[in-house]
């Protein structure tokens, strides 16, 4: 039994098994059901997930009134073309995480990971890293499972709710869960995993909650998009050998602490940052009539 | 670690929000089982942050389909206007205020075929978890999580004794037990949420009690 990052990663270290294995140990006894019931509803929302990064990658959805139309249908075809900055994954990823924000604005099917606003962030680093790794189904679970568990410990021990702690506590903890999967889907050690939460963190610490007219489209899509990039160069910072010298929960602490200092404009009630530009209150005017 | 994964991953839900689309979905979903009779016209009263905002995460398109029946994670729900209209159900939106409520409060109140009005009042709490606050002018407070029996009963003695008996003869186990009354001796309610899911011969075994006015039952596979 593991109440914090630090126990869970003792458990794993000492029984030389990745973390996956214990966060589904874990759930089996909390949820009484068998591994093989745990990974049937783990893939019931991935394939959702994979649905959802895809749909507005190949085409532009055209929802009324949305102010994110199109965004992942030209990411994609820019990042096909091959002569990007950052390389074709990171272009991939983005993509796909935006099309997850596009498919939730649109009124489509999604499943919240760990928040609808934060959807696109951890399907686009499953699907990204699945991809440049060649791996299977079954793997990608594994990585949804050791994500889903480290999330667990910060939904317990502190916030996931952007009206609570901003978005450092939705889109950031969607990164930090994203990155210690793709640390162990690229063969990372359970310790390099949770490096690699702590790195995303510490990059995203402070970010706050300012959706214009708030909508969950801007700047939310942007930040699915980047956050999901922070996940992956936190992964390969791992890999790499980087190490956060704060201990993971207290990097969780620290966040959760941020969360509760941010002012409440700045905490999804759209009254501050980009929300309270003139131009968003324009397009609020414009939408609701006040 | 007592928070299960599919807490942190899920629900799989329609977008965009999970209080104002997701849980609106939910929220009048679980009216109409209450309710559970026909109705030919809705009226959505909204309140705060669901009457500020409603046009912009789609709650107008996820109440009315609520009402239909959908779940929060069917994709006919945006093109609940469409099926509403097909159905000849009307339905429509007024801003209200009341007092003491959540920000993410609807009064839901319908218009039964045989002319008679019957409402419900809930709120959206956040993550697609709603809490269903009044039916009917009486106070409750049950979430939907667990199956729920709603009595609505005389406020005579012997009762709620009568209730539990039928209950533990058929090895259902009582989680909560709620009693509203506006009056004594008056027409009531009695919430009870339960760990087993409850057959339909429990219902009509309670509605063959005296004084019983109607029973409802909400399973949560509903």
């Amino acid at each position: 039994m593991y109440h914090n990052l630090q126990e869970l990663l003792n458990i794993a270290t000492e029984r030389e098994v990745p973390l996956w294995k214990i966060i589904l140990e874990n759930e089996m006894k909390l949820s009484q059901m068998t591994e093989e019931e745990v990974f049937t509803n783990l893939s019931r929302r991935y394939k959702v997930m994979e649905s959802s990064s895809h749909k507005a990658m190949n085409q532009n959805l055209h929802v009324e009134g949305s102010l994110i139309n199109g965004l992942a249908y030209s990411q994609n075809q820019y990042a096909r073309q091959g002569n990007t900055l950052s390389g074709e994954l990171i272009n991939h990823v983005m993509a796909l995480a935006l099309s997850s924000s596009e498919v939730n604005v649109a009124m489509g099917k999604i499943c919240a990971a760990p928040t609808a606003g934060s959807c696109g962030i951890l399907p686009a680093v499953l699907i990204g890293v699945k991809e440049v790794r060649n791996l299977s189904e079954r793997e990608v679970l594994q990585g949804l499972l050791t994500a889903s568990g480290v999330g667990a410990v910060v939904v317990k021990n502190a916030t996931v709710a952007g009206a609570e702690g901003g978005c450092q506590a939705e889109c950031g903890v969607a990164a930090a869960m994203a990155a210690a999967a793709a640390v162990e889907m690229a063969g990372g050690s359970a310790q390099m995993a949770i490096h690699a939460f702590s790195l995303v963190i510490i990059n995203v610490m402070g970010l706050v909650c300012d959706p214009i007219a708030g909508l969950v489209q801007v700047p939310c899509a942007q930040r699915n998009a980047s956050q999901a990039v922070n996940a992956i160069i936190c992964a390969d910072m791992a890999l790499a050998g980087m190490t956060c010298i704060v201990p993971a929960d207290e990097v969780v602490e620290a966040m959760y602490r941020v969360g509760k200092q941010l002012p409440s404009e700045l905490r999804e009630t759209a009254l501050g940052g980009l929300a309270a530009t003139s131009t968003a209150k324009n397009i609020q005017e414009k939408i609701f009539g006040h | 670690m007592d928070v299960s994964i599919f807490e942190v991953v899920g629900p799989i839900m329609i977008g965009p929000s999970s209080s104002h689309t997701a849980g609106a979905a939910k929220l009048a979903r679980i009216a109409r089982n209450i309710v559970n009779e026909p109705f030919k016209k809705v009226t959505f009263g909204l309140h705060g942050s669901f009457a500020m905002t409603y046009k912009g995460h789609g709650t107008d398109r996820a109440l009315v389909a609520g009402v239909l029946g959908l779940y929060e994670d069917d994709e006919a729900l945006a093109d609940s206007f469409e099926l509403a209209k097909q159905q000849g159900l009307e339905y429509e939106f007024d801003q209200i205020k009341l007092e003491n409520v959540h920000e993410n409060t609807v009064k839901i109140s319908f218009l039964l075929e045989d002319g008679s009005s019957y409402y419900v009042i809930g709120s959206s709490i956040g993550g697609g978890q709603i809490v269903i606050t009044n039916i009917n002018g009486f106070r409750t407070e049950f979430t939907a999580q667990y199956s729920t029996i709603v009595i609505n009963h005389y406020d005579k003695k012997g009762i709620i004794s009568e209730v539990s008996a039928i209950l533990s003869n058929n090895y259902i186990n009582i989680a909560t037990m709620r009693l509203s009354r506006n009056a004594r001796g008056e027409e009531a309610f009695c919430i009870i949420e339960t760990d087993d899911v409850i057959p339909h011969h429990v219902k009509e075994s309670m509605e063959e009690l005296e004084n019983i006015i109607q029973v409802q039952v909400i399973n949560v596979t509903d």
